[in-house]
């Protein structure tokens, strides 16, 4: 048609051409094969490289894998079962899973485990750890029935958080599992987690009512019935005016001989600072006299392996959010003080390596706090974390904070919001969706850093495996099963993390912009 | 002249500025401003770019602060006071150059926010009055659409929208109509003129003369910080004063 119009400028199609199928030579595995991995001679030189160490890799992997021994109960066996051959010695892992997992002391519930398998009580403590009488599911189901439930829990309670599509009714389930999963890794009476949920609980009834008429009303509302139900606000003023005297006292306004040490005064009149839940406790004490229900209660020393790493990682992440969030908007904010505490906070911490906070965690605080009131290591090396991760997540929401059009305050204050809510329902939603990708990072690499705490003797998973395990006479020089086993449990918990940011980010590009 | 243009004018004062000065930084942004604005004025400000009408008009719901004179806005004083500042701020809608819609709330919810957190209007009746201004801007069908799925003009008329469900007494436009494009630009203005037809109290910065002969009742002219020219808009374009007002007209109007 065109060339017989060659020479005319004026042209009009009015017949479609139809379309047609490619020809054969753009398919098919050689075309796929020359055009991906010999496209000219470097990338062919490249590719063959690549085989060889992957073949080189596989040939010494593939059997050491295949080979292993799963049912021995040294190394020393595993060699001779082996016999000269390359193989795993895979049976540490059966051998010591327990440890691995929750720490080798945290304990079995030997009742429960026994009622659910049949088995007596007494065969089921075998001295040197070894089970004959139950096998792995029962053990991890039944004997380690509250951690194990405390993890599955955790998927539950974080679904609606993860999932927007989710009913918003679920983040009840969120709010609760702090509590519940507190209950069925620590123990005790089931009354402590329970009276803090029920003073939050009312607590945030009052900061409804209020935050109508303004929001730091409400905030300050919550924060004042929390004070009042959860820590004894008599016993308070009495110590408080205890402490008034004895420090005058102390400072010679009184007679001498009445004057205290600071330290004793503190021990003696402040139990209620030096406790780490200073719950009110006659409330529990009271509840308990009425119905006493309570699990075995389990020392934080006690916790370990790579439940530790999983309680770590999460409370430190959940904590340092809301902790960054704030950080990052006393960073932005036009109060002098508040901003330059804000700026110092984060400056410092993000020039100070983890593991030095956690030697201030474990030996300094030790070492300035009077030895009963020390609270426990583990809540120590928490806050250490949290402070730690916050000051990045602060960082990261600043960058989201920052990349938000400047109309979009104007917007907001020119509608007459307040402060408050025009972070909370405009300004933040919109920053954290672009700080998710940072988020993700610094979660992602705050749970491997809590291997870190291994250095500081405590047995998480790293920890247990440099000590406990490697130190034994039955398994001294298993090196790569352990550390692989390790490395696998951490990979697949951070992989799972990375794939969830990955989806978000779509899902929030495809959706309204 | 259209009903607008000849509508009467009440004398209560809406918005009075005395001696105003503003200042960014040593820079003199704003010098000796005086304007009175009576209830039911419709008031066109008009300046080369960088003469200072936007923050001028800032200045009146306080989104920037000004240093020396003093702005009276219903009544009240303008001052470093946050209530008064929200207050204000509740009262006098702003409608911006970029719409400044928010993205992550759909339509309905971008007009509802405002009235529910600031007056604590219940929901269900925050959305009936949302959706009655959507009428008025003649998308109540896109209520559930987000920011990002609507047209330039369509996204302006939502902002207008969103202002009006504050049941504001003044409305300040900023260049509503210069990030349009040109078939887009009568569709607001069509909802602006409806706007002042029924007597709302408006000041807009624009440069669509048609719009200021239409329904203005004074044109003011801004040039390096001050007021240099105000006039009805018959005089103000027919027989302009000052050489720098003539020699804008001549640059917008004639090529
Ligand atoms: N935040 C600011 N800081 C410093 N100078 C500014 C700022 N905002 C505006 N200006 C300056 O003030 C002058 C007036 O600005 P503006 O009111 O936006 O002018 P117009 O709206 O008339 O174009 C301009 O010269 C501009 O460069
Ligand atoms: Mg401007």
């Amino acid at each position: 048609m065109s060339d017989t119009h060659a020479q005319s400028v004026a042209f009009v199609r009015n017949t479609e051409i139809p379309p047609s199928l490619p020809p054969d030579t753009e398919g098919g595995v050689i075309k796929w094969v020359r055009e991906n991995l010999f496209p000219n001679v470097l990338s062919g030189i490249l590719t063959i490289v690549a085989l060889y160490f992957i073949i080189r890799l596989s040939i010494f992997v593939v059997p050491w894998i295949w080979n292993g021994v799963w049912g021995a109960d040294s190394l020393t066996n595993c060699r001779e079962v082996l016999g000269g051959k390359t193989g795993a010695c895979f049976s540490v892992i059966t051998d010591r899973w327990h440890q691995l997992l929750f720490g080798a002391a945290y304990p079995r519930d030997l009742f429960f485990l026994s009622t659910m398998t049949g088995v007596p009580v007494a065969d089921l403590v075998t001295p040197g750890g070894v089970r004959e009488n139950t096998n792995f599911f029962q053990e991890f189901f039944f004997g380690y029935w509250r951690p194990v439930l405390a993890f599955v829990l955790l998927f539950v309670a974080i679904a609606p958080v993860l999932f927007s599509e989710l009913p918003r009714k679920m983040l009840i389930t969120t709010a609760i599992y702090p509590f519940a999963a507190f209950w069925l890794v620590w123990g005790g009476s089931l009354w402590v987690p329970v009276t803090i949920l029920a003073s939050l609980a009312i607590a945030y009834f009052a900061y409804s009512f209020v935050v109508n008429r303004s929001f730091f009303l409400g905030a300050l509302s919550f924060l004042a019935v929390l004070i009042l139900l959860l820590f004894d606000p008599i016993a308070m003023l009495i110590n408080a005016a205890e402490f008034g005297r004895n420090s005058l006292a102390f400072l010679g306004w009184q007679r001498a001989e009445n004057a205290l040490p600071w330290v004793t005064v503190m021990e003696q009149n402040y139990p209620w600072l030096m406790n780490i839940f200073p719950l009110n406790a006659h409330v529990v004490e009271g509840l308990s006299t009425i119905s006493s229900v309570s699990l075995a209660s389990v020392p934080s020393r006690e916790l370990g392996g790579f439940m530790l790493n999983m309680i770590l990682g999460t409370v430190c992440v959940s904590l340092s959010l809301p902790l960054g969030i704030l950080l990052a908007l006393g960073r932005q904010s036009n109060l002098p003080l508040i901003k330059w505490v804000c700026v110092i906070f984060i400056e410092f911490i993000r020039g100070v390596p983890l593991i030095t906070l956690l030697f201030v965690a474990n030996v300094v605080l030790a070492y300035f706090l009077p030895p009963e009131s020390n609270p426990d290591l583990i809540i120590r090396v928490m806050i250490m974390i949290t402070l730690f991760a916050s000051a990045y997540i602060a960082e990261v929401v600043r960058g989201g904070l920052a990349a938000l059009p400047r109309g979009q305050y104007e917007a907001a204050d020119s509608l007459g919001l307040e402060y408050a809510q025009a972070m909370r329902l405009i300004i933040l939603p919109q920053a954290l969706k672009i700080s998710i990708p940072g988020i993700v990072n610094v979660a992602v690499g705050l749970f491997k850093d809590t291997t870190l705490v291994s250095i500081i003797s405590m047995f998480d998973l790293v920890g247990l495996i440099r000590g406990p395990i490697l130190a034994s006479t039955d398994w001294n020089g298993v090196y790569w099963e352990l550390f692989g086993f390790a490395a696998l449990l951490f990979f697949v918990i951070c992989y799972a993390i990375s794939q969830y940011s990955q989806w978000l980010e779509r899902k929030l590009q495809t959706g309204h912009r | 002249m259209t009903q607008a243009a000849k509508m009467k004018v009440s004398d209560e004062v809406a918005i009075s500025i005395d001696q105003m000065n503003k200042w960014y930084g040593t820079f003199h942004v704003l010098r000796d401003i005086n304007l009175t604005v009576y209830r039911g004025e419709r008031i066109v400000i008009c300046g080369p770019s960088g003469s200072g009408k936007s923050t001028l008009i800032r200045c009146i719901n306080a989104l920037e602060e000004h240093q020396a004179g003093r702005i009276e806005v219903d009544g009240t004083r303008l001052s470093s006071d946050l209530k008064n500042i929200d207050k204000i701020r509740s009262e006098v809608g702003m409608v911006f150059q970029h719409f400044n819609l928010f993205p992550h709330l759909t339509i309905l919810e971008n007009c509802t926010l405002a009235p529910i957190w600031v007056r604590k209007t219940p929901r269900k009746e925050a959305e009936e009055t949302a959706m009655h201004f959507l009428e008025k801007v003649k998308i109540p069908e896109q209520a559930d659409k987000y920011p990002g799925q609507l047209s330039g003009g369509q996204q302006q008329r939502v902002a207008i929208a969103r202002s009006l469900c504050m049941r504001p007494r003044i409305m300040l436009f900023d260049e509503p109509t210069s990030a349009l494009d040109p078939e887009m630009i009568k569709e607001v203005l069509d909802t602006m003129i409806e706007l002042a037809e029924e007597g709302m109290t408006m000041l807009c910065v624009t440069h669509e003369m048609g719009f200021a002969r239409q329904v203005a009742n004074r044109v003011i002219f801004m040039d390096a910080g001050q007021i240099v020219e105000q006039n009805e808009p018959e005089e103000f374009f027919n027989n302009p004063q000052s050489d720098r007002t003539k020699l804008f007209l001549s640059q917008i109007l004639g090529h």
